[in-house]
């Protein structure tokens, strides 16, 4: 327990905890979530070697989730850990991307997600290499190094799926679509991360949706897919806790034990 | 045992006078336990009941990651998320370290995998049993690794050279595995609610005859051992390896509080060992030939991974051509 | 998976050390097989670098062979540093 780190009666640190925290949930949350749809795939993969390949990125995500909760839990320092955090909270006070909550669909949009996820998630872990503040700094070196290999797996795999066989060509046009209304919140900030930015504890939100960018036109490019226009902001935001209807069954069944037997050890 | 009964196709040993000169000599290198390498000499059924042997083995590890991944996405907290992550993981590198030991002997991956999808090949029963609380987490690792293992450890002394080592890095990592499984229903037992307690003997009580099966026939029933054990394929009787697993898993039972599901289960002093009721093998039998609880749902799980994923596999193959021509032009 | 090819994976463990056939990967070419290779070979740090050879490529001697290969080799102790024996007084050597 990080005693110095929880809320002091000094305003300006305590407001700027609140924000952190409300950050570690944002990663935290969102690698919690990608990694519970990649064990989705288990036992399902299109080849035995893609098994291993998916469990090991999920392995590495929800080991990610634990020490961003963990930190979170230290700094909320309310009696809530990182399991009651994962288990225990409703939809609306999850705040990871919409872009991860959405169902596996086939391989494309398997691939797809994890691209898009992969190519914002290196960026901003790159930019918290830099924080002032040495626990994110420890966390993000340790993680870069995985999403640095999630990045060059998941972007092969768009190459040869757009740049494969006419069917994986049209089924990466048609995944396209489906996901690409949820990069938004890959490209823009808000208060909370303008706040943490300028005290030095995150990346730049602009140079992040830049770099995200960027990958994104090589890959589409190498891929032969059309790069679409970039999203719109519109009604819903996984910052807000605002959700699509997919996050609330992926938790029910992730959070069944702990909420059926709250009294239970595990 | 992953592989319960397999086949050898000979029906009587031969003795070393009717042996071919290749035979024999072949029969007195493994007499003196020298290994036999993939491009050595060896009778066509010692093959073939290797490749029957091997992708047993490897299906069963595959077709075992299903009643785990039934949990996977339900694990209570993120450290038991990330262990069963791990362990199923280690389930897919098994299953393809032993594929790959299979191929070493002319077998092919897909043919072997086709066989086990159009129900011709086999797999262990135990994968054939439902996983229906949290606590089939515990007693899987427990129970059927704990099985798994008394096997696997005799058969790292095998006497195909690439088995024998794919046993030996499969017997080092899965020591995690059995332990994984005993932590998770002793922390139920010790620190858990009454609820969670019936969970864990509720797990017992459906996994334990299943678990016993694992080992295959009783001896007397066991037609091929006598071929699998004098080629070395084999190293102990599916009933010493049975007893040996009764013997180590009563005194965990017991340090766990739990019972097993078995009125005649109880130490014999003159034996030196547990005695045990009868098996049920007309069960064994109906979920060996498919007409097991979830037989139909594992095989058409596997199946349709296979077959939904033939357009990934094709994409790949076409994009690495593409590459592979564009870096030649 | 005949539609993909097989390939044989070597792992280094150390640096210093030779690399170490470990067995085999299916994979559409060769950039998929390290990385199958590192999924499937060094999970548990066994690791530092890897090479992977489509198994159509290796040549491999025949165990017919064995006797006119290898046991010429069995008689020339000479090449061994015990054949030689020097008076203690030299020390090691």
């Amino acid at each position: 327990m990080q005693a110095s780190m929880s809320c002091r009666p000094k305003w300006g640190i305590c407001k700027m905890n609140q924000d952190l925290i409300q950050y570690l949930l944002r990663l935290g949350d969102s690698a919690l979530i990608q990694g519970q749809r990649l064990c989705e795939w288990c036992g399902r993969a299109p080849a035995l070697e893609e098994e291993l390949a998916l469990m090991n990125v999920g392995l590495d995500l929800v080991g990610q989730a634990r020490n961003w909760l963990e930190y979170a839990a230290e700094l909320a320092n309310d009696g809530r850990d990182a399991d009651h955090l994962a288990f225990r909270r409703d939809e609306r006070a999850y705040r990871n991307l919409l872009l991860v909550e959405q169902p596996n669909g086939d391989f494309a949009v398997t691939v797809l997600k994890q691209f898009f996820y992969d190519a914002w998630h290196l960026a901003v872990l790159e930019g918290l290499t830099h924080s002032s503040d040495s626990r994110l700094q420890g966390i993000a070196a340790k993680a870069v190094k995985e999403v640095t290999y999630h990045l060059r797996r998941s972007s092969e795999w768009v190459e040869r799926l757009g740049d494969g066989t006419e069917e994986s060509h049209q089924r990466m046009l048609a995944a396209i679509p489906q996901l690409w209304r949820f990069t938004v919140e890959l490209s823009d900030s808000d208060a909370v991360e303008q706040r943490l930015h300028a005290a030095g504890l995150i990346g730049d939100p602009q140079q992040i949706a830049a770099a995200w960018q960027q990958q994104v036109e090589r890959t589409f490019d190498s891929a032969t897919l059309p790069l679409p226009a970039p999203a719109c902001h519109f009604y819903l935001s996984g910052r807000q806790g605002l959700h699509s209807e997919h996050l609330g069954l992926l938790l029910a069944e992730m959070q069944f034990l702990p909420r059926a037997y709250p009294d239970a050890t595990w | 045992m992953y592989a319960q009964l397999v086949e050898t196709g000979v029906k009587r040993l031969k003795t070393l006078e009717e042996m071919s000169e290749q035979e024999r000599a072949f029969q007195e290198k493994i007499d003196a336990e020298i290994k036999i390498e993939p491009k050595n000499w060896m009778p066509d059924a010692y093959r073939q009941t290797l490749i029957r042997q091997i992708s047993q083995h490897a299906h069963s590890e595959i077709v075992g990651m299903l009643p785990e991944g039934n949990w996977v996405t339900r694990a209570p907290s993120l450290k038991r998320k990330l262990q069963l992550m791990a362990k199923i993981q280690d389930e897919a590198g098994h299953g393809l370290y032993l594929y790959s030991a299979m191929e070493t002997l002319g077998a092919d991956r897909d043919e072997e995998v086709a066989k086990l999808h159009s129900g011709k090949a086999k797999y262990s029963s135990i994968f054939n049993y439902p996983t229906l609380n949290w606590a089939d987490m515990g007693a899987v690792g427990w129970l059927v690794d704990g099985a798994a293992i008394v096997n696997q450890v005799v058969l790292q002394r095998t006497s195909y050279g690439p088995y024998s080592r794919a046993m030996i890095r499969i017997c080092k990592e899965e020591s995690f595995h059995q332990r994984q499984g005993y932590e998770i229903l002793l922390t139920m037992m010790r620190h858990g609610t009454q609820a969670q307690k019936d969970m864990v003997q509720d797990a017992i009580n459906r996994l334990w005859w299943p678990a016993l099966m694992m080992f295959g026939p009783s001896d007397e029933h066991s037609p091929n051992s006598a071929q699998s054990m004098a080629w070395k394929i084999k190293r102990q009787s599916n009933d010493e390896l049975r007893q040996r697993f009764i013997d180590q898993t009563v005194p965990q039972l017991e340090l766990l509080g739990c019972t097993a599901p078995d009125p005649e289960l109880k130490w014999n002093a003159e034996r030196g060992h547990y005695d045990f009721g009868a098996i049920q093998w007309e069960e064994f039998y109906e979920v060996l030939k498919g007409n097991g609880p979830c037989n139909q749902e594992r095989l058409a799980t596997r199946r349709k991974a296979i077959e939904d994923g033939a357009w990934v596999r094709a994409a790949a193959v076409a994009h690495a051509r593409k590459k592979h021509n564009k870096n030649a032009a | 998976m005949s539609e993909w090819t097989l390939f044989e994976v070597f792992v280094r463990s150390k640096h210093g050390l030779n690399h170490k056939h470990v067995g085999s990967v299916h994979a559409a070419d060769a950039v998929m097989a390290i990385e199958h290779a590192r999924e499937l070979y060094t999970r548990r740090n066994e690791g530092v670098s890897l090479w992977v050879v489509p198994s159509a490529l290796i040549t491999a001697s025949s165990p017919d062979e064995k006797d006119p290969l290898f046991d010429p080799a069995e008689d020339k102790v000479y090449r061994h540093a015990s054949f030689y024996e020097l008076p203690a007084e030299v020390g090691h050597m």
